[in-house]
């Protein structure tokens, strides 16, 4: 590990915080649906829109309806994103002539893109068109995170309002997300990125001629504006295969510093969001001070593995840390970085190959899904994660103590705590579930590329990533095929919509209570010892969880590559 | 129930329609126009051309497995440097392939009369396969071999390679190894 590592590190999250709370009052006036200066340019569009869609903005909707219109929406544009897929070999904008995709990587694909996961059972270059990469996913890039930040202003509105039926309206909240708040985002950061070499064209290959006269193609196309809500909307499919790590889609070290920001920036923000939204800015420093001592130990744990690198490859006479699958002009400080930012965020980027990062390097990331992403999280979904956690953490609380515990003056009780569980459990279910059966049946166990341990991590991995709607992979796997398509696009559904129902139903349920005020015998939210809890509450869950499916993968992986084993 | 669904139809639908427009037509294609217009270098490639020959982009990583030029890293993007199939070789730690594949590799630099340990870079493949740098211990690491084979003074390439070396302190120092090469072959 390097002085200047660490200057990288530290510079990034102070960044961050400094941009905290500036982001989180332009999410608090989204979510109050105030006037904000982009109004004079795109409010027409915003009321054109509901026009055409015979939508009242000011309607608020019960959770169910809310849930109910958020639903249909995601379907419709699974359906959009399915038929441009498929049809992709008829419609225009494909300059390399590809074909249509089969039916079950089609399917695979639109769940993954309208989930926010953006797993990716393909090499870009070789499958979409741009058009494909324009109406078929890009789209989805930006829906997803709108919906996931309204997803968590209705949350926010279940602790903030009292005795209420309505959390809000789902269709204003999204709109207003994604014109007022991605949009312009994406315009100023895609220019950022054309200027520092992502292509911008609707071209398709040229031809070279090398300096030493070999032939060789590159790939152009619609790169830059994909990659900036890319990596704002926290999705993390990329235009090429090798993601963030290809040099059009990241050439700079600025670049890979600007998209490790853009990860995390409106996860920041969200927090003090929450605060302002229940009255006290101090309850989401609280909460961002637990996931950024969650975040600061996976750091350092990834860090260091890269910068030890790999004993066997030292005995044969290589210097330095673990550089296979890093880009040099990253180096290990910010490839590290980058692994730990896309995981504990539900990004799912990638700047260097996690398949061939150390066992250990490599079990971070895997862990930061399996904790259910919310250190950060995903944009909204990293959130709304964070508080199901907080119920539970107030609930063992109050189990302490013995009295009917409270959280931002709302009382918990049983049917929040039920909900609560009901929505956590769904990520062990599934991912130890389907990774079980992936590892006994012939369809599942042709994936892996790796043998031994490492072979079992790329499955486990897999699902882990899907459920958790992260989107990175250990690559090596072989994942399109109609089996593990199948599966994973069955898991990714089930992560995303059998969390977010039982979430809108604790919204529900706690915006009809009484507001509690807090009292000498309430459980404080806001100090030390709160935020102690959570991060206890967080690795306890995800550690006895998941502790043995790592120890039959990556910590088995460690300890064979320290004795020199190799598979 | 129903009728929160029948409420729904209307503006899932046409709200479909209305952002695939606008995020899957109307931003990309305005983005477009406007890199065109101000960044045209940049939205097309980065191409570097000789004459009027397209010689590679400058942001991208090419072959170089002459004696004559700095090698590029190993690569698994197709058979080598694959602009349409960009890829890492995603070979875990403990894998023998790996461990084989690096052994072929170091017993070639071993071969080329690279001494002492070697710097990682230059026996690993990149994320992408398209790794346009090296380090810099990695382009010194070959500095006796090119200046041999060109007939060059060490110390004339080894300013050669100082030259070209970038920094920033939020990433690696690195060399972009074709526009080393480039310099290389300027020298008369």
């Amino acid at each position: 590990m390097t002085l200047q590592g660490w200057f990288l590190i530290l510079l990034f999250v102070g960044i961050l915080l400094a941009l905290t709370k500036p982001m989180g009052l332009w999410l608090y006036a989204l979510y109050e649906g105030r006037r904000t200066p982009l109004h004079a340019v795109l409010g027409p569009v915003e009321r054109g829109f509901y026009r055409l869609s015979g939508i009242d903005p000011t309607a608020e909707q019960g959770w169910r309806r809310y849930a109910v219109h958020m639903l249909l929406f995601n379907v419709a544009l699974l359906a959009l994103a399915y038929a441009v897929l498929r049809l992709q070999g008829v419609l225009p904008g494909n300059p390399q002539h590809l074909g249509n995709l089969s039916p079950d990587l089609a399917f695979n694909t639109a769940i993954s893109f309208t989930t926010n996961t953006n797993w990716q059972s393909y090499g870009g270059e070789a499958t979409m068109s741009n058009l494909s990469q324009m109406l078929g996913l890009t789209i989805h890039n930006f829906l997803s995170a709108a919906t996931g930040i309204a997803l968590a202003f209705a949350l926010f509105r279940g602790f903030a309002r009292r005795e209420a039926k309505a959390i809000g309206n789902f269709w204003a909240d999204m709109t207003r997300v994604t014109l007022y708040l991605l949009l312009p985002i994406c315009v100023v950061y895609t220019v950022f990125l054309i200027a520092s070499g992502v292509p911008q064209t609707l071209a398709g290959v040229v031809d070279v001629q090398t300096l030493e006269g070999a032939r060789q193609s590159i790939l152009l196309g619609p790169v830059a504006s994909q990659e900036a809500i890319k990596m704002l909307g926290t999705n993390g499919g990329g235009f090429f295969n090798a993601n963030s790590a290809h040099p059009f889609e990241n050439p700079t070290a600025l670049t890979n510093l600007v998209q490790m920001l853009s990860i995390f920036l409106i996860g920041f923000g969200l927090t003090w969001t929450f605060g302002k939204a229940v009255g006290n800015t101090r309850q989401g420093w609280a909460i961002l001070s637990a996931m950024v001592i969650l975040f600061l130990a996976g750091v350092t744990v990834t860090y260091w593995q890269e910068a030890a690198g790999n004993p066997v490859l030292h005995q044969l006479g290589v210097a330095g840390g673990n550089m296979e699958g890093k880009e040099v002009r990253f180096g290990v400080p910010a490839s590290a970085l980058f692994a730990v930012v896309t995981t504990a965020a539900s990004c799912g980027a990638v700047n260097g190959m996690l398949d061939s990062f150390t066992p250990l390097g490599g079990m971070i990331p895997l862990f930061n899904i399996q904790l259910g992403e919310v250190v950060i999280g995903g944009v909204g979904a990293g959130i709304y994660g964070f508080l199901l956690f907080a119920i539970l953490a107030v609930f063992v609380a109050g189990l302490m103590v013995g009295r009917t515990p409270e959280y931002v003056g709302k009382k918990i009780e049983a049917r929040e705590v039920k909900l609560a569980v009901l929505a956590i459990a769904v990520l062990p279910l599934v991912i130890l579930g389907f990774t079980a059966l992936s590892s006994v049946v012939q369809a599942g166990l042709a994936g892996p590329l790796n043998k031994g341990p490492h072979g079992f991590s790329e499955i486990l991995y897999a699902f882990t990533s899907a459920v958790g709607n992260n989107g990175s992979a250990f690559g090596g796997l072989t994942a399109n095929t109609p089996y593990y398509n199948a599966l994973l696009g069955l898991a990714m559904w089930f992560g995303r919509f059998f969390v977010i129902v039982p979430m809108l139903a604790i919204a529900g349920s706690l915006a009809a209570k009484k507001h509690t005020p807090a009292g000498a015998g309430s459980f404080p939210t806001t100090g030390g010892l709160w935020v102690g809890l959570l991060v206890g509450i967080i690795l306890i869950l995800g550690g006895l969880t998941f502790l043995p499916s790592l120890a039959l993968g990556p910590i088995a992986d460690h300890l064979a590559m320290i004795r020199g084993q190799l598979f | 129930m129903n009728q929160d669904l029948t409420t729904a139809l209307r503006p899932a639908i046409v709200m479909t329609i209305l952002f695939a427009i606008l995020l899957g037509l109307v931003y990309p294609l305005a983005m477009t126009g406007i890199g065109q217009a101000i960044f045209p270098g940049q939205a097309n490639g980065s191409l570097v051309r000789d004459g009027n020959r397209v010689i590679g982009s400058t942001v991208l990583g090419q072959a170089f497995t002459s004696d004559r030029y700095f090698h590029t890293r190993p690569s698994a993007a197709g058979k080598g440097y694959d602009g349409l199939a960009s890829s890492g070789s995603n070979l875990g730690p403990t894998s023998k392939a790996l461990v084989d594949r690096i052994k072929t590799d170091i017993a070639a630099q071993r071969a080329a009369g690279v001494a002492g340990a070697l710097p990682a870079d230059l026996v690993t493949a990149s994320g992408s396969g398209l790794d346009p740098d090296l380090s810099p211990a990695a382009a010194y690491a070959q500095l006796d071999r090119v200046a041999r084979v060109r007939r060059l003074d060490v110390t004339r390439v080894r300013s050669l390679v100082a030259a070209q070396v970038e920094d920033s302190m939020v990433g690696d120092p690195h060399v972009n190894v074709l526009a080393l090469n480039r310099a290389l072959d300027a020298v008369r």
